[in-house]
């Protein structure tokens, strides 16, 4: 395909020695070393790229950068897809597949745009009127909705690409490099400040390039740009970062901007080792926004042809790209901020049409606009564009004399139209004026103003000075170029000033040839029967707010929530202003009593992976090993994650065959090893935390609600830990080393917690108390030797008589006691306590050794068959126990006293301990509160669902009074039967009660018989661990 | 994402490096069991979460581990100041005895 609307401009950005192959919905075209796929399209003369939202109307391109409404793309294929780019924001490389994103079944054929043939029939809120009965087909009409709205698809396959994160601290930051944030940012370089400057596109300039015969300080605008930046890179001071959005302003002057990094260049040329985007997360001192504005359209009748498009963009097609996107463009406007374009398009060639909404036109532009041969219709609007998916003309109307359109409506009179003109023309573009980007103002609280004078809405130069936030160029709403960079200058000083520095700025001549502005006109829409859009990607009608404002919506959130004004991945850059304005002219009242919708980051969107930086896999949830790991994969263990744990699950024996176990018979037969013989596991995950000091046993009898006063050195303690609501938050065994010494041991997952914790309650409340904590979690590796043969296996390690042999006789070393001494020659610290409820020993050494004492236990108990095994045996074990596990059985609305632990609690303590008083509320003390117990279900083969409901009666007709749930559930091997828990309301007096201790477990639709019993399953008396 | 300045490390640090803890200067009653259900749950659950300045602690958690007091408005996110707890005491006392003085 030849480039038909190519052309040679002096001041083109585009390198047409350097062609480009590309191809879009499997085409091949030809652009060049400069361009967007946007202008190569253009230039290509592709005209229709998208399919719209809502009625499937064919789309083209509007604007020329973020505020592009219609062409979204797909980028690239496989792993590296991108959906939803805009064509305006991709730069062209060589070998570029791009996609549709809209359009089903194809481009051409667009399914819905039958439906917009009756568009009247579906107007805003269609689809939540039409798809709402029957509720339960909504799967499948969202189903369809969605494919056919379109929107591009998310790659299947992991991200190959790797993002990083880059933190800076700067003086300043001036986010924008056009005309005024090139000025900010020299002036603020040149004081010696640090100075980083970000802008999001390919190269600093930004309207200055599409704008080629503006000159500054009496040269060229380009050739201005072009000394400020060599300036720029000389002062070392400068950082300057282009291809860098600013997505977001958040509290404190904290800017997150997005640099793309190799996204621009043919695969063959981007590096492995490179980031394809890096977030900076940058700290400044001073921010100065210079972030511009759009274009905003005016509405008019089909305003959505391909082909209609705005005049800065339309401007910069032709300036920056050399790209005529047409032969003839017919041009409206309601400002002098279009009519540079308007002379710059006729003077490169182009045939010209100029309406212009006001009736009197600068004497100045007159002449030259003349001089250049452009018909010239003032007092003119479009009332409708000719055309389906290409323009092919438009009917001018004449407003209005008054032209005061809002006056007319004030005074409840209809617009009429006096008299049409019908031009052809191949192209459209409007101006209603800019709407400046004052998205990174608002992100963290600030708010416009509408100004009558810009109409628009601005932020102030210095209202935010006290947080640092200065304002410069059109996002104040100052549009000239001249007036710009004088108040930018006025501005930057000022912010130089409260940083301490000196401004330059009397050295620059900042003298501009721009032609004195008229005032602009307010009209935001022409009047007109035709369907007029306001927001393109959402399909937002004229007709669609009005409804909305009769159907009584009168915030401008709901309007926007109703008809899906300003949704979409433009965010309404394009149409919000428009919107606010024709809902102001519906609702009766002005655009200021209306107001904006709320700016929220990200200002574009912002890929996932940019804001995962290198935080992804390990980097993001480290998983920690126990030194026992080499030994867990050598006997093959299965892993399940706790905390960021990797523990053995369970250890599956492959036989002969190589069968492997399933997790139940690996279970069963590890829990029959630890009941009858000898098995391990590995405990090293448990938190450790050491507390030294001289009031460490009064610290504990305040955080612990069971007593510390009497355990001697050498003895251990179960204890519970409540919160301050009396909720049972953490348990573990704790060892008195010293009377100034002990050792806390934790649950796995609540390690840090309690911790953070504890010293919360020491600083806090008790700073006179002498404690220091540490955690030692990582500093011990834990074996738990357990099962009726422990002590002989231990006992042939611990009897080294050089070292320090233990005497294991069950008088010298009884159970909750613990020992110092060797075990295979290591140091050790053993703790004869039980999970499980077998006679048992936790042996720990220092971790550097514990795999090595962990293979020496393997190997002294091999005569017994010593089974390692892993945490879903170690819960089957406790749970015959009828051992809690907090988080499991507790859900931080369990006391003490529902899981019948009152053992646990010393109400004697002098000191009030946490949670003691709230264990006298009237609710805690409650009898028939949710309590823990046991349930054996009638059919012993049947294991009961955790989570399971408890219910009284099997008829599960609703209402179905619930009175608790299921909380752990497992098949006992060593019982021969299932057993489970459960929280159940009333459940100790229904426990001892013969006539009312049937419940009924609910899970996935079955009714389940079970019997309320003791939760201790297995040995009641303790006989198996005393021994 | 502002920042807070640790009066233990005496550094300007982001707030990821801190863990929120709560509404301060909420004193544990000296006798619990001498409050009424009432006046104890007031001290477990009620909460001033004011929109505007609020005391509050933080635990400069990846830090020094120490908890320090800062005065943040919770509107804007702007902090007045941050202090260690008794120091803090001291310049909270003085404003809620100013605030006092000034309604007389």
């Amino acid at each position: 395909m030849n480039s038909n609307n190519r052309i040679k401009h002096q001041h083109s950005r585009v390198d047409l020695t350097k062609p480009l192959n590309f191809s879009f919905n499997g085409k091949s075209y030809i652009g060049y070393q400069g361009d967007t796929l946007a202008s190569a399209l253009l230039a290509n003369g592709v005209k229709v790229m998208a399919r719209s939202f809502k009625y499937g109307r064919p789309r083209g391109i509007v604007g020329a950068w973020a505020e592009e409404p219609n062409c979204l793309v797909q980028i690239d294929v496989g792993a590296k897809t991108t959906p939803d780019l805009k064509a305006t924001q991709v730069e062209l490389y060589e070998g570029l597949v791009a996609g549709r994103t809209s359009g089903w079944p194809s481009l051409a054929f667009d399914l819905k745009s039958i439906g917009g043939h009756f568009s009247r029939f579906m107007p805003a809120g269609f689809y939540y009127k039409t798809f709402k009965w029957p509720a339960q087909f909504w799967p499948l009409y969202e189903h369809i909705i969605r494919r056919a709205a379109g929107y591009g698809s998310s790659p299947i396959e992991a991200d190959v690409e790797t993002y990083d994160h880059k933190h800076h601290h700067t003086d300043v930051l001036v986010v924008g490099g056009g005309a005024t944030g090139l000025l900010a940012a020299l002036l603020a370089g040149r004081s010696g400040a640090s100075v980083i400057l970000l802008d999001d596109q390919s190269e600093l300039g930004g309207y200055l390039l599409s704008s080629p015969n503006t000159t500054i300080g009496g040269k060229s605008a380009i050739e201005w740009r072009d000394n400020v930046i060599t300036e720029l890179q000389s002062l070392p001071n400068v950082q300057m970062l282009t291809r860098t959005t600013a997505f977001g302003l958040h509290d404190m002057n904290m800017i997150q901007a997005v640099e793309l990094l190799q996204d621009h260049l043919p695969h063959n040329q981007r590096k492995p080792a490179q980031r394809r985007e890096r977030l900076h997360r940058i700290r400044a001192s001073k921010v100065v926004l210079a972030t511009g504005a759009f274009e905003r359209p005016l509405v008019f009748g089909h305003n959505d042809v391909p082909g209609v498009m705005t005049v800065s963009a339309i401007a910069t097609y032709f300036n920056r790209y050399g790209v005529a996107c047409g032969q003839h463009a017919l041009i409206l406007t309601s400002n002098d901020g279009a009519y540079q374009a308007v002379a710059d398009l006729a003077a490169g060639g182009l045939q010209v049409t100029l309406a212009d909404v006001r009736t009197e036109i600068n004497p100045a532009w007159d002449a030259r606009f003349k001089q250049l041969g452009i018909d010239v219709y003032l007092g003119f609007g479009i009332s409708e564009v000719f055309g389906k998916t290409t323009v092919t003309g438009a009917r001018l109307s004449k407003l209005n004399p008054t032209n005061a359109m809002q006056e007319m409506l004030a005074q409840g009179v209809k617009l009429r139209v006096i008299n049409q003109i019908d031009v052809a023309c191949d192209i459209v573009a409007s101006s209603g004026g800019l709407s400046p980007t004052v998205h990174l103002f608002c992100h963290d609280g600030g708010r416009p103003t509408w100004s009558d004078e810009s109409l628009a809405f601005v932020v102030s130069a210095n209202s935010r000075a006290n947080a640092g936030i200065y304002c410069v160029g059109a996002v104040t709403g100052v549009f000239g170029l001249q007036a710009g960079l004088e108040k930018a200058v006025e501005t930057t000083n000022e912010m130089l000033n409260s940083l301490g520095k000196n401004s330059t700025a009397s050295k620059l001549n900042l003298t501009t040839n721009e032609i004195a502005r008229s005032p602009a006109q307010a009209i935001y829409r022409i009047p007109t029967n035709k369907k007029a859009f306001v927001d393109f990607q959402n399909d937002v009608a004229v007709t669609d707010i009005e409804l909305a404002v009769r159907e009584n919506f009168k915030s401008i959130e709901h309007i926007k929530r109703y008809t899906a004004l300003g949704f979409g991945t433009d965010q309404g850059k394009l149409s919000n202003v428009n919107g606010f304005a024709i809902s102001a002219e519906f609702l009766g009242k002005t655009i200021p009593q209306v107001g904006t919708t709320t700016y929220r980051p990200a200002y574009t969107p912002v890929s996932f992976g940019a804001l995962a930086g290198a935080h992804v896999n390990d980097t993001f949830e480290p998983r920690r090993y126990t030194a026992m790991q080499p030994s867990h994969e050598k006997y093959e263990a299965e892993f399940e994650t706790v905390g960021n744990w990797m523990r053995p699950w369970y250890f599956p024996k492959t036989s002969e065959n190589m069968h492997s176990e399933d997790m139940h018979a690996a279970v069963n037969r590890e829990c029959l090893a630890a009941r009858n013989s000898v098995a391990m596991l590995d405990a090293s995950t448990l938190g450790k935390i050491d507390i030294q000091g001289r009031d460490v046993r009064e610290f504990l009898n305040r955080v612990y609600s069971n007593a510390w006063s009497q355990l001697a050195p050498g003895k251990c303690r179960y204890g519970l830990m409540l919160n301050e609501a009396g909720m049972v938050m953490d348990d573990g065994v704790t060892a008195c080393i010293t009377d100034t010494h002990f050792l806390m041991t934790t649950t796995t997952g609540g390690a840090a917690n309690v911790l953070n914790w504890l010293e919360k309650w020491h600083q806090t409340e008790w700073p006179e108390l002498e404690v220091y904590m540490t955690s030692v979690t990582d500093h011990w590796a834990t074996a738990a030797l357990v099962g009726p043969k422990s002590r002989e296996v231990l006992a042939k390690l611990c009897n080294d008589i050089d070292l320090s042999p233990i005497n294991l006789s069950p008088d010298a070393f009884k159970f909750m006691d613990w020992r110092d001494g060797t075990v295979a020659g290591v140091p050790a610290r053993i703790f004869r306590i039980s999970f499980s409820g077998e006679l048992a020993y936790e042996i720990n050494v220092d971790a550097s050794y514990g795999n090595y004492v962990w293979e020496e236990l393997m190997q002294a108990g091999a005569s017994f068959d010593i089974t390692p095994y892993g945490t879903e045996t170690m819960h089957v074990l406790r749970a015959e126990k009828g051992f809690i596990i907090v988080g499991q059985e507790t859900d931080g609305s369990v006391t003490p006293l529902d899981l019948d632990m009152a053992w646990a609690v010393s109400l004697k303590k002098p000191f009030s301990f946490i949670g003691k008083r709230s264990l006298a509320r009237s609710d805690t003390v409650r009898t028939d509160r949710k309590q823990l117990v046991g349930l054996l279900t009638e059919d012993p083969t049947i294991v009961l669902k955790e989570g399971a409901q408890i219910i009284n009666s099997s008829n599960i007709l609703p209402p179905v009074p619930m009175f608790g749930h299921v909380t752990s559930s497992y098949y006992s091997a060593f019982l021969g039967r299932s057993i489970a828990l459960a929280l159940v309301t009333d459940g100790l007096k229904r426990r001892d009660d013969p006539a009312n201790n049937t419940i009924y477990a609910w899970a996935e639709g079955k009714a389940v018989k079970a019997t309320i019993v003791s939760p201790v399953f297995v040995d009641a008396e303790g006989a198996r661990h005393n021994v | 994402m502002f920042v807070i300045n640790c009066p233990h490390c005496q550094e300007a640090r982001e707030e990821e490096e801190f863990h929120y803890e709560g509404e301060a200067f909420i004193a544990r009653p000296a006798n619990p069991e001498a409050e009424t259900d009432d006046a104890w749950g007031d001290y477990l659950f009620m909460k001033k979460n004011p929109k505007g300045w609020h005391w509050e602690m933080w635990n400069h958690a990846t830090g020094c581990r120490k908890i320090l007091v800062a005065k943040r408005n919770t509107a804007n996110h702007a902090i007045a100041g941050s202090w260690t707890l008794s120091e803090a005491r001291k310049v909270y006392d003085k404003e809620q005895y100013d605030a006092e003085q000034a309604t007389k």
